[in-house]
């Protein structure tokens, strides 16, 4: 059925005007706001035109961008270089637990995934806090290290990269664990029993054929990882330390600490840009209409 | 390689594995039931820390005002979604429908530092312009929970919708309903599944969110993970650990609880079909 008539124009204008009044305006008030001059007030910046006897005159300013680029570029390459290699030890572990999860008989499969999917409805906040009685100077690991013998003294394992690392992995693990598990689901097993008929070792039918035919599960993974992981503010915050700032946390603090509204605006805007590409590539992943990785979209659309 | 077999490797990764996504989490429960105020030492099990919670306030105050929160950014969600679900599923072409696409599905890939950011930025500025919002507080998190879950919503009915068998909507055409009649009791309750599981979403989503509300709050409204943040920041507080345990077990419970229905509507669907 099509709805038609003022049924169609509320299906459609309902959600567009929400989503255009709270998702693309600010967006918009953010890019402006990148450009004026912080300053002593309530709301902490100036405005982007004033009105002067002279006319309207313009006090937009670059000098926002001019501090990022001096300040803060290390925090930048921090968070695209942990989420990358947060990417690539997500999919290091992520692949063999997927893969046993494919090959698992009909009933541990389900239940198997849905042990995967369980930790996202818990709460994000806390699961990242217990590590911090794990890793801290006198936590578990310590402990369980000393009492092993295996070294004398405690290990800096909390408020450092490894920190940030280990958190990264362990949020967003299940992330790529899922999109893998798709791929590998839809294997044609056929493929695989043929390279195997044929005399390839395990390996090889490894390398050369699940490998291959499984890259549109790797690659949706590796972005579902990747593009929240640079954004990320609550790992770098708890369990990162001055050497591990990543751009979330640095936006926090120029908001809440330094007030500093227009060049947090600024490093949105920056993030926005650095995430543009991985982003656009995410749309074809993500988007259920035209993305490979998407459910079937047979039925869409009015009939023709 | 192949087959539905356990072997040696597949069982130490899964063992391995899930080991990683669980041992916190263990730990965690465990710890909130030690008698000792120090994570260090284990002074025994005890329940003080669920007693200390009940005392303390903040959290259950911060608790309610989540629920609040969640229960109606979850159904303004709903709603938002599942008109955005059928106007993307359903009219192949209208005026903006690139454009509402681009915008259902960037929020689930903008960090929430800028979704938060720039909603902040909005409200402030609709505030000089038009005095609203007055105060930041429970309805400004709404809009914010509310927009994100929209998003997830739209992309389960979406889903659901393309495999629905619209032959259903055409025989109850066929025989007279009003279109509007067909929506209510045929497409509405077909697509349940994606309803259910949709508001269920948005709702924990909203539940579990800090960062977003944290910039749009105001000093009326803290959200649990607010107020909870606030008590880690500080370090480890073995009250935390039980809360944390509480809301696990009413998590685990939920989702249980989801599933047998899902399961049940499954079946009842299986036996129908066949």
């Amino acid at each position: 059925m099509i709805p038609q008539g003022w049924l169609r124009r509320g299906l459609i204008w309902l959600p567009f005007l929400w989503l255009a009044l709270f998702f693309l305006l600010p967006l918009l008030v953010v890019a402006g706001i990148g450009f004026a001059e912080s300053a002593d007030t309530i709301p902490p910046y100036a405005a982007l035109i004033t009105r002067t006897s002279a006319g309207l005159e313009s006090q937009a300013t670059l000098d926002n961008y001019r501090e990022l680029a001096r300040s803060c570029l290390l925090a930048y390459g921090n968070s695209l270089g942990l989420a990358a290699f947060a990417a690539a030890l997500c999919l290091l572990i992520g692949y063999p637990i997927a893969f046993a999860i494919s090959r698992a008989p009909g009933f541990w499969r389900q239940l198997l995934l849905f042990f995967v999917v369980l930790p996202f409805w818990t709460s994000f906040l806390i699961r990242v806090y217990a590590w911090i009685a794990i890793l801290q100077p006198s936590g578990l690991l310590n402990r369980l290290l000393l009492a092993a013998g295996l070294i004398d003294a405690p290990l800096p394992l909390l408020y450092n990269g490894f920190a940030v690392e280990l958190g990264l992995v362990y949020s967003y693990l299940p992330f790529m664990i899922l999109p893998l598990y798709g791929s590998l689901a839809r294997l044609d097993e056929s493929l695989v029993e043929a390279a195997a008929d044929l005399g390839a070792r395990p390996w090889r039918v490894f390398v050369q054929v699940i490998l291959p035919l499984t890259v549109p599960g790797i690659a949706a993974g590796c972005l579902l990882v990747f593009i929240p992981a640079v954004g990320e503010f609550v790992i770098p915050d708890l369990l990162g330390g001055p050497s591990t700032v990543m751009v979330g946390k640095l936006l926090w603090q120029e908001f809440f600490d330094n007030v500093d509204w227009p060049v947090a605006a600024a490093m949105a805007v920056a993030l926005v840009v650095v995430l543009t590409l991985p982003l656009l590539l995410a749309q074809r992943f993500v988007d259920p209409g035209n993305g490979p990785q998407g459910p079937s979209v047979r039925g869409e659309g009015e009939p023709a | 390689m192949t087959g539905r077999r356990i072997t040696a490797f597949r069982l130490t990764a899964l063992v391995l594995g899930f080991g990683f996504l669980y041992l916190p989490i263990a730990v965690l429960v465990a710890y909130s039931f030690n008698g000792s105020r120090l994570v260090t030492v284990w002074g025994g099990f005890s329940t003080r820390w669920y007693a200390a919670l009940i005392d303390n306030g903040k959290f259950g105050a911060a608790a309610l005002t989540s629920l609040e929160i969640g229960v109606m950014a979850a159904t303004i969600a709903l709603v938002l979604g599942t008109c955005a679900g059928f106007a993307m599923s359903r009219f192949r072409r209208f005026r903006g429908r690139a454009l509402l696409g681009f915008m259902l599905m960037a929020p689930l890939v903008v960090p929430e530092v800028i979704f938060g950011l720039s909603l902040l930025l909005l409200f402030v500025a609709m505030q000089t312009w038009t005095g609203w919002p007055a105060s930041r507080g429970i309805a400004t998190v709404t809009i914010a929970h509310a927009t994100f879950g929209a998003c997830f919503v739209a992309v389960l009915v979406r889903a659901q919708l393309a495999g629905f068998d619209r032959s259903l909507e055409e025989a109850a055409l066929d025989l007279g309903a009003r279109p509007w009649t067909v929506l209510w009791r045929i497409t509405l309750p077909g697509i349940s599944p994606a309803l259910v599981s949709g508001w269920l979403l948005a709702f924990t989503l909203s539940l579990d969110d800090l960062v977003v509300a944290s910039f749009v709050s105001g000093p009326s409204a803290t959200t649990l993970p607010m107020a909870v943040y606030s008590s880690v920041r500080i370090g480890v507080t073995p009250e935390i650990n039980a809360l944390a345990t509480v809301f696990l077990a009413v998590v685990f419970i939920m989702v249980a609880l989801a599933a047998r229905l899902i399961a049940r509507q499954e079946r009842r669907r299986l036996a129908a079909g066949s």
